[in-house]
């Protein structure tokens, strides 16, 4: 168990095995998205407050699920490489990071977009998961902003995973904090009640096929960042001059 | 390798480029190792790893035999680093910078009016260091090293901005300390002998 | 030469140490320590000048405008906590010296909150009169913003110390605490706003204080943390 770790947490082994996971989970991911979608567009029945606009879900919960997702891989990766000192780590937590701004954006985007019917604005301040919604994209600006700032790769790494690891230990106190805020200022709920299986099914699908995907654009980023980091190694330069290696 | 100080090849990079490759060395009271080499080769990072400011890539260093890497600790407490940048405040009188520095040891501040006077600054114990010479500043720095009292004295180009009677001051305290069975790991471009059991470790 | 012992009076003598030195440090130049302060009263008086006068309005932004003023004065003050102990060399003294850094850098933060944070939680009152909020929240108004400004001082003193030694580290200071500090934000100016109104403070009070008390105990850990690979 602990060799097979090794192995992986190895910059050649990973840059070498990466591909084949990146193929299925893209393939299977966007597979199951094309179903989940087709099954939340055209097939789960009309809600009966919100009408069609309630469909934006389909996009809307992965993503902001996923935003979630991806800080909590980069606590965690950045955690592991603090204390372990694992090369590998850093880098998945570099890879992490503009991804997960990317799914928080795209979260803050169709919430607002789904707002417009439901609340007549584009903004409703009154949404707390909308409000710590933004507080987290600004989070993924202060990381990114962070580890741009330091020049030296091996510094940044450690600096950024500090700042990763007291922003997760933040977020729950940011995220109760949103909540006593607006429920004083008696903020609206978008969705209430049970959902019926036809409508949720899609959902579960779609969730599985988003985190799919997600997890293969942060295992080609990381790829990507190992072959950066490692270019001055052996391995790296013989892969370039060499060809393919085996 | 034994010894009080000890360090098992050492390795360190700076960015890209691997500064010290390999690098044993073992050193025992009444010791003096002398970093030489050039500019830039990397003199500061050694003694800073030593220090325990710069991790290291590989190797360890140990200290009454324990990694101080897991026992920063019982290093530090032994240890005094004489530093390029003075690390005292630049606002504050001599005499305040170092009862701050007795105090950080938790000692009691006493005058020091005979060690003062043996540096030669014993007549600027009022002006802020802002006020002194870079060679005074220097004196004082040494001041902060001996009251220290540390066995340990790593120490990065001490002759800097020293005319020649504060060169041979400071050949002098390194001697005296050698002799009181203490350890000196001196990085300096140029070279010196002290008369005591010298280990060279020359930096390309 | 024995290795030296610790007990809890050696522990003391080297957080004591070092707010003493700051403390002096800081009277020998009480520029550093007054315009944060200054900043703060004219940021407090541009909202009226912005807004206009009408006492109603003031009335209910009152309590924002004080706490948004507040929150950018303690981060324009953190911005020198460590530059000047990173550029003198006393960074490396610090962390090589024998006492735990943790405790050196929550002195430092102490020193740091007393000739900062504490002026700007006395003249707050002043500034308060002149939004025409009641005086009888006064000391909710000073319990609050002591609680919060003791958070954000220790907040902020990670950003100072992840940022000590970088060319563009003012900015990106305020970008990386800035959204950390929004929990204070939300409870300290809700609570003056809710002391306005005349409603209960307590649960505004208890979170204010139970963040505090986070802070204290965990900031100093990742402040020690940040410093060391800062100044590798």
């Amino acid at each position: 168990m602990w060799t097979f770790f090794h192995k992986l947490a190895s910059p050649p082994h990973f840059y070498r095995i990466a591909p084949a996971f990146i193929r299925v989970f893209a393939v299977t991911g966007l597979v199951l998205i094309g179903w989940g979608s087709w099954g939340g567009l055209f097939e789960a029945p009309i809600d009966y407050q919100q009408k069609d606009a309630f469909r934006i879900i389909y996009v809307h919960v992965p993503t902001a699920y996923l935003s979630m997702m991806a800080y909590s891989i980069m606590a965690v990766s950045a955690t592991i490489g603090l204390i372990w000192r694992m090369k590998l780590a850093h880098a998945v937590a570099a890879g992490a990071a503009p991804l997960g701004a990317w799914f928080t954006f795209l979260a803050l985007a169709t919430g607002s977009i789904w707002g417009r019917p439901m609340w007549g604005t584009w903004w409703e301040w009154g949404d707390p998961r909308l409000t710590s919604q933004l507080l987290m994209l600004f989070l993924y600006f202060g990381y990114m902003a962070l580890r741009s700032a330091i020049d030296d790769p091996l510094k940044a790494d450690k600096a950024s995973a500090v700042l990763a690891l007291v922003g997760a230990v933040n977020i729950p106190i940011i995220h109760y904090s949103v909540y006593w805020w607006t429920s004083l200022h008696q903020g609206q709920t978008v969705m209430e009640g049970k959902m019926p299986p036809e409508m949720l099914n899609p959902l579960l699908i779609n969730i599985l096929g988003f985190t799919l995907v997600f997890g293969a654009l942060l295992l080609y980023r990381v790829r990507s960042e190992v072959l950066y980091r490692e270019r001055r190694s052996r391995w790296v330069r013989e892969l370039v001059l060499g060809g393919e290696m085996r | 390798m034994t010894g009080l100080l000890s360090a098992d090849r050492l390795r360190l990079y700076r960015g890209d480029r691997c500064l010290i490759r390999d690098l044993s060395f073992a050193l025992n009271p009444g010791e003096l190792l002398l970093v030489e080499g050039a500019n830039g080769s990397g003199k500061t990072s050694l003694l800073r790893a030593i220090a325990g400011l710069l991790p290291l890539d590989q190797g360890e260093i140990h200290w009454r035999g324990k990694a101080t890497r897991l026992h920063r600790q019982e290093l530090s407490a032994e240890m005094s680093w004489l530093a390029h940048r003075l690390g005292m405040k630049y606002d504050l009188t001599l005499v305040e910078n170092l009862r701050f520095e007795a105090r950080l040891r938790g000692a009691k501040w006493h005058d020091q009016e005979s060690l003062l006077r043996r540096l030669g600054i014993d007549r600027l114990t009022r002006l802020p260091l802002r006020a002194l010479s870079a060679g005074q500043q220097r004196r004082v720095a040494l001041a902060r090293l001996i009251l220290s009292a540390s066995g340990l004295w790593l120490m990065d180009e001490p002759f800097t901005n020293l005319d020649v009677a504060g060169h041979d001051l400071v050949l002098e305290l390194v001697r005296e300390h050698l002799r009181d069975g203490g350890l000196c790991v001196v990085a300096s471009h140029q070279s010196f002998d002290i008369g005591a059991p010298t280990r060279r470790v020359t930096l390309q | 030469m024995t290795p030296a012992e610790h007990d809890g009076s050696d522990l003391l003598a080297g957080f004591s140490a070092i707010v003493r030195r700051d403390l002096l440090l800081a009277w020998k130049r009480p520029g550093d320590a007054l315009n944060p302060l200054v900043f703060y009263a004219m940021v407090s008086t541009l909202f009226p000048l912005a807004t206009g006068p009408s006492q109603q309005q003031l009335l209910l932004n009152g309590p924002g405008v004080l706490w948004v003023a507040a929150l950018l004065a303690t981060l324009l003050a953190l911005n020198g906590l460590f530059v000047s102990d990173y550029e003198d060399g006393s960074l490396d003294q610090l962390i090589l010296s024998p006492q735990p850094l943790p405790l050196l850098v929550l002195g430092k933060s102490v020193a740091h909150w007393l000739t900062t944070g504490l002026p700007l939680v006395l003249v707050s009152p002043v500034i308060a009169m002149t939004f025409s909020l009641p005086t009888e929240i006064t000391g909710i108004l000073l319990l609050t913003l002591t609680l919060g400004t003791i958070s954000l001082s220790l907040l902020g003193s990670i950003g100072a110390a992840l940022t000590v030694g970088l060319n563009r580290g003012n900015a990106l200071l305020s970008l990386l605490i800035l959204p950390l500090a929004m929990p204070v934000l939300i409870f300290g100016a809700r609570t003056v706003s809710l002391a306005v109104a005349g409603d209960a403070t307590s649960s505004g009070v208890y979170f204010l204080a139970g963040y505090c008390m986070l802070n204290l105990s965990l900031a100093p850990f990742a402040t020690a943390a940040a410093l060391k690979i800062s100044n590798e």
